[in-house]
């Protein structure tokens, strides 16, 4: 029998947090998004004040002052770190693990026949606890939809000590039966809503379900669902990462950009940015879609932009892509506007070793691969941003604040946590 | 068209290995050590053998210059070790997080500072206190780096 774990960390970003600022330990914690827009992590106290994921922070911060709530910007170079220890860890305690987000994990147990997987369990937490600091929970089941259903389990009900183990059919059926049919993964909402037309309410409900009307109800994927649910498993474990199809760099702005030249900038960065995540994946793209927008809480004339340029040819070169987003903005910008955010974006990923060259003049290839190459080895030594286009600009007014930002704690020698001696 | 940013370019040396491989170098005879090789001597394995609990924490104060750790020091800290009688840990007391000498041989464990110039430090009652780490080594420059 296939045996799946799921194993993710309670809070993580806040838990990161107060790893190193034990001040933090009883205190409501709240996380904010890139550029400081919105919730995207709170602890139990947070979440008990009525503090929502997706919460925009201006909507909450006489709140978190009356209540003294730690506010902090994304502190990713820290949540990054402390997320490949973890990885680190469970690959002490399964030999195969599909990382399925910064915070979250599958571990493959199948193998593990003869241990005491439930044990095996809550000795992970433990270490994983006691190594990083972080607090965990995990859910063990025959497939990975129980194994992700366990694990809520284990989240929402406290005396179970962090660990649910869905393996056997009658003891997690009645469980199921108290689980809405929405906290099963993969269930958008527009499935759940053809669901509740049919009754079906909870995840036991779902099990239930003839899996031939699944797939006519909510295609393919839904059958698997029901599969899963009911032990059978459809979704093995993902070890290497499949490919990425689209990828994607946006800010918000720390003010508001009228002119046409700070715009281009601020997209210039943005597209530097994109390049890089391209080499470092070893894609390219021939089309690059640029967009930026005036926010609907401003007075003032809205507009909303986008446009999608075509390159010639496939590439990942900074300079290249950075030429076709300035065009693209130029011929898209409106005068007497306000914006307050940007981003480039490109669905239309191939390897770079794939990117056919064109007919007539091609980018002098080996030439931009030398260039390239050096760029990326300059700023993997000295630090992201030493070496870089000056189109992207040196002063960045635009550039998104950090204003809460913690220390970069187990990343830079200059910011590292302080022993009072 | 690229702009360097200014940073100071001090750490250019490179990274060096012992022992030196010579066998490409030499025209006439084989060197006789060659067959005697030996694999890199791994300082990082030996200071972090334990690297998913380790981290780095800089010493701030001077109340333990005698137990050979300055100020400005930077300690290898790992969270995998299980504390005994006589470890340097850091410790959070009451909030704060401090580097101390826990003492484990009485009634109650004791954290002590380690300077003739300080008086000692005693836990009070009603202190809460966590180790956060043991530390298991201490990097020290002798030569100033800056």
């Amino acid at each position: 029998m296939t045996v799946f774990a799921l194993i993710d960390g309670n809070s993580f970003y806040c838990s990161c947090e107060r790893v190193f600022d034990p001040t933090l330990a009883k205190r409501p914690v709240i996380v904010l998004s890139n550029g400081d827009g919105c919730a995207v992590a709170r602890t139990p106290e947070a979440k008990a004040l009525g503090i929502r994921m997706g919460q925009p922070w201006f909507q909450m911060r006489d709140l978190c002052r009356t209540h003294k709530v730690a506010v902090l910007s994304s502190n990713y170079a820290l949540y990054g770190d402390m997320s490949a220890r973890m990885n680190e860890v469970y690959r002490l305690f399964s030999p195969a693990i599909e990382v399925y987000s910064i915070d979250e994990s599958f571990l493959d147990l199948s193998g593990l026949g003869g241990t005491d997987l439930v044990t095996h369990a809550r000795e992970l937490r433990a270490t994983v606890r006691q190594w990083t600091g972080i607090p965990t929970c995990v859910g063990v089941g025959p497939t990975k939809t129980l194994a992700k259903l366990a694990n809520w389990v284990a989240k929402h009900d406290p005396e179970r000590g962090g660990v649910c183990d869905f393996r056997d059919e009658a003891a997690r059926l009645p469980v199921m039966a108290k689980i809405p049919v929405t906290e099963v993964w993969g269930m958008g909402s527009a499935s759940v809503g053809k669901l509740e037309a049919l009754g079906c309410r909870t995840a036991a409900d779902l099990a239930r379900l003839d899996p031939a009307l699944a797939r006519r109800l909510l295609t393919v994927v839904g059958e698997r669902i029901v599969w899963e649910l009911r032990g059978t498993s459809c979704l093995p474990l993902e070890e290497v990462a499949p490919q990425r199809k689209g990828c994607a760099v946006t800010r918000n702005f720390a003010g508001r950009v009228e002119d046409l030249p700070t715009l281009q900038e601020a997209v210039a960065a943005h597209t530097a940015r994109l390049a890089e995540k391209l080499r470092h994946h070893g894609l390219a793209t021939d089309a690059l879609t640029v967009f930026f927008h005036t926010s609907t809480h401003d007075q003032g004339p809205q507009h909303a932009a986008s446009r999608t340029v075509t390159l010639p040819e496939a590439t990942n070169d900074t300079l290249a892509l950075i030429r076709a987003a300035r065009a693209a903005v130029a011929a898209i910008w409106r005068p007497g506007h306000r914006y307050s955010k940007a981003g480039v974006m490109t669905m239309s990923l191939i390897r770079a070793e794939d990117a056919a060259p064109p007919l007539f003049d091609g980018l002098d290839r080996e030439r931009s691969a030398r260039l390239m190459g050096a760029l990326d080895a300059v700023n993997a030594r000295w630090g992201r941003g030493t070496l870089l286009p000056a189109s992207t600009g040196l002063k960045r007014p635009w550039a998104t604040r950090f204003e809460h930002r913690s220390p970069r704690y187990t990343t830079r020698l200059d910011e590292l946590p302080r022993a009072r001696a | 068209m690229f702009l360097l940013r200014h940073h100071e370019f001090e750490s250019q040396a490179e990274a060096w290995s012992l022992p030196f491989v010579l066998e490409g170098l030499c025209a006439g005879f084989p060197s006789p050590a060659d067959d005697h090789l030996e694999p890199d001597i791994n300082l990082l394995e030996l200071l972090i053998p334990n690297k998913p609990a380790t981290f780095l924490w800089r010493v701030d104060g001077h109340s333990m210059t005698d137990a050979g750790i300055y100020h400005g020091d930077i300690l290898i800290v790992d969270r995998s070790l299980t504390p005994r009688h006589g470890d340097v840990v850091v410790a959070v007391v009451n909030g704060e997080r401090s580097l101390k000498r826990l003492l484990l041989d009485g009634p109650r464990p004791r954290l002590a500072l380690e300077n003739r110039e300080f008086p000692a430090f005693a836990i009070p009652e009603a202190a809460e206190v966590e180790i956060w780490g043991v530390v298991r080594c201490n990097v020290h420059w002798l030569r100033g780096r800056r």
